[in-house]
């Protein structure tokens, strides 16, 4: 399994949480909005560091916590963004609290994109719905050393063109050099784009097999569906990379409840090459 | 002979009461003292001060989904084997406070308290629960993050094992390579002999116990037939036919009967067959009660309950012990990844014997065989690895 990509903020007690504030609350689009927060220790604030794909334990009191992948910019330290879908318990809660209230945070946890690896390389980035956030964090990176990578793509799905996560900041993806392509399941009066599911986008791309990575995430049933399409174009399952999604408690391999075969999608993911993945994803009910 | 320098390595003889002095000494240096006792008609852990709370003279017979105790002329001090209990519970407790919540003002103060660890001592420990002990640290304390509390508990552990003489027909740790004969992990080892103990000393701290108690030098004799005892007991559990069931035995055979499981390249037979057939028909027998996760000396499986007052402003974290058998434990908002027995028991089987492997570059499985006794309609393990392997017996 992938080393933990990054230590940085390692705690010495894993289950000490550090209290933080919300400094921003962004609507993106219904039911999932961007939380700003700060962490009320400013010495914490200023060390703490992640990297795209990293995620971490947010933590209502009475509630619980719910693993949330990490949104914003790694290089713009102090600020420290979640895109979180309401679906839950910890999620309904976290809705109702505004600007100033206080979220426990531990973290940051498990693996990340491997934008090492992807240097060099034609970049796709196929994603569905929220799965577009964890994602965010590698795009920023990619624009801050867009010279490092050769084409980058970015293939996204939404179920209607009001759940297009954040669609303003698209333009200036664009402008920055990141090729756009955007799907929905259902258009309405105004859309002019595609309809349809993730994978077909695929089908306007050329790419050059031996120097293309894909990062995807969103339902498994899409990832299942890229990887199809990524295959089909004799793509290395090596630089194949999915972000898994699994029950988790402790983040740290000890609860037991993300296991997906030898993984522990929490601290050996989320992030996996497919081909670490592969024979874990076929059987039903794994 | 009493003597203050017992080296590590060293063997010494007692006489059987003498353990008193063993156990006195310990509660002297402050620990804790716990040992198998009988309670609810089983062998438990419970504490204890006197060697007359022990089951001397007990035997257990275990069998799938069966167990009794009972009292036997030849039993001596320790010839019942290991019963539902396990260290698990003293190292990773059932219930455990891991972060304390406290709304004033409010605003909300977060505390981690310190782990209860008081200094305990365990008598009567097997070889197969100790390769647990060793199995668990693994889980524990070998990723990234140590868990500080595990860790206080285990440090101030002190083990005083024992070498099983006897085997239930469920037991198999001859086929795990963990036992009969305990290897290493232990402050003491006792070895029963018909009227002593030979003890082996296996820490510093065990030699400083046992040199309060009234022990004579071993001689050449008692070590050997104290190490001929616990391999003619293994090389008895391997000339044992292979999972003759109990149903069987009651017709009348008075072979001695029991497991073994073979364990080549099995964690690939496994992995390689997620799809056999015999998972479905496991998981139609089947309860999901999650027995065999609670005997398990190295399930480690955990929840994490908010334990809140009525106000939302005393809040808890706790940790509790969880089953992969339940739907609960793989659930997400988008769903129950196992939803079925069959699944939940194919995780299970696989995780024990298969990928951990992957994770902790061990097997899961101890062979103490209490998964097959405590399972309400005794499935098997071993038979279950057999079927998969296409040498049902």
């Amino acid at each position: 399994m992938t080393a933990v990509a990054n230590i940085a903020g390692r705690q010495a007690n894993p289950w000490t949480v550090h209290l933080a504030r919300i400094s921003g609350i962004k609507r993106e689009v219904p039911g999932i909005s961007t939380y700003a927060l700060t962490f009320e220790d400013a010495e914490l604030a200023q060390r703490f560091r992640f990297e795209p794909g990293q995620f971490n334990m947010l933590y209502l009191p009475g509630f619980g916590e719910s693993a949330i992948s990490i949104s914003s910019d790694p290089e713009r330290s102090g600020m420290l963004g979640h895109t979180i879908r309401v679906s839950g318990n910890v999620t309904r809660a976290l809705a109702r609290k505004n600007v100033g209230d206080q979220v426990g945070v531990r973290g940051p946890f498990g693996s990340a994109w491997p934008m090492p690896a992807c240097r060099g390389h034609d970049v796709v980035i196929a994603c569905g719905g929220v799965g577009l956030a964890p994602l965010r964090p590698a795009i920023y990176h990619v624009l801050n050393h867009r010279q490092d990578f050769g084409r980058v793509f970015l293939l996204y799905g939404a179920r209607t063109p009001n759940d297009l996560l954040y669609h303003d900041e698209f333009d200036s993806w664009r402008d920055g050099g990141l090729e756009v392509e955007v799907t929905v399941d259902l258009g309405d009066a105004d859309w002019h784009g595609h309809l349809g599911v993730v994978p077909i986008l695929f089908y306007r791309l050329r790419l050059n097999a031996a120097k293309t990575c894909v990062l995807t995430c969103g339902p498994e049933i899409m990832m299942r569906f890229v990887i199809f399409e990524a295959l089909a174009r004799k793509l290395n399952p090596d630089k194949i990379f999915l972000s898994m999604e699994r029950n988790m408690q402790c983040a740290v391999g000890v609860c037991g409840h993300c296991q997906m075969g030898p993984a522990f999608v929490c601290k050996d993911g989320p992030v996996f090459s497919y081909k670490q993945m592969e024979p874990y994803l076929q059987p039903a009910d794994f | 002979m009493k003597s203050s320098k017992l080296p590590v390595g060293a063997f010494v003889r007692i006489d059987k009461p003498q353990l008193q002095a063993i156990v006195d000494q310990l509660q002297q240096c402050g620990y804790r003292t716990v040992g198998p006792q009988l309670a609810d008609a089983a062998v438990v852990y419970d504490d204890f001060s006197t060697l007359d709370q022990l089951p001397i003279g007990y035997l257990d017979e275990q069998d799938g989904g069966y167990y009794r105790v009972r009292p036997s002329p030849d039993a001596g001090y320790f010839d019942y084997v290991v019963g539902p209990h396990s260290l698990k519970r003293y190292v990773f407790p059932s219930h455990e406070t891991l972060l304390e919540c406290r709304l004033a003002e409010g605003r909300w103060q977060l505390e981690t308290p310190p782990a209860e660890a008081v200094p305990l001592a365990v008598i009567g420990v097997r070889s197969c629960d100790l390769y647990a002990l060793e199995m668990l640290d693994c889980v524990f304390l070998s990723g990234p993050y140590a868990d500080p509390n595990y860790e206080a508990r285990r440090r101030n552990l002190f083990l005083v094992a024992v070498n099983c003489r006897r085997a239930a027909a469920t037991c198999f740790c001859h086929s795990m390579q963990t036992g009969p004969a305990v290897h290493a992990g232990y402050d003491l080892a006792l070895t029963e002999l018909a009227d002593r103990f030979v003890v082996a000393v296996g820490t510093e701290r065990g030699g400083q116990v046992l040199a309060h108690c009234d022990w004579g030098p071993c001689t050449t004799e008692e070590i050997s037939q104290s190490q001929e005892q616990s391999e003619n007991l293994r090389q008895a559990m391997q000339a044992r036919p292979r999972a003759a069931r109990r149903a069987a035995a009651d017709a009348g055979s008075t072979r001695p009967r029991g497991r073994s499981l073979d364990t080549t390249e099995i964690r690939d037979l496994l992995l390689n067959n997620l799809e056999h057939e015999r998972w479905a028909i496991v998981g139609q027998r089947c309860l999901a009660c999650g027995n065999c996760t609670m005997v398990c000396p190295t399930c480690f499986c955990n929840d994490i309950a908010e334990v809140s007052d009525l106000l939302g402003e005393q809040v808890r974290r706790e940790r509790r012990w969880a089953s992969c058998f339940t739907a609960e434990h793989s659930y997400m908002n988008s769903g129950t990844v196992r939803k079925s027995t069959t699944a939940r028991y194919r995780q299970w089987l696989t995780h024990k014997l298969a990928s951990w492997i992957d994770q902790f570059g061990t097997s899961g499985c101890t062979g103490c065989g209490r998964c097959i006794t405590w399972c309400p309609v005794g499935i098997d393990l071993t038979e279950e690895v057999a079927a998969i392997r296409g040498a049902e017996s």
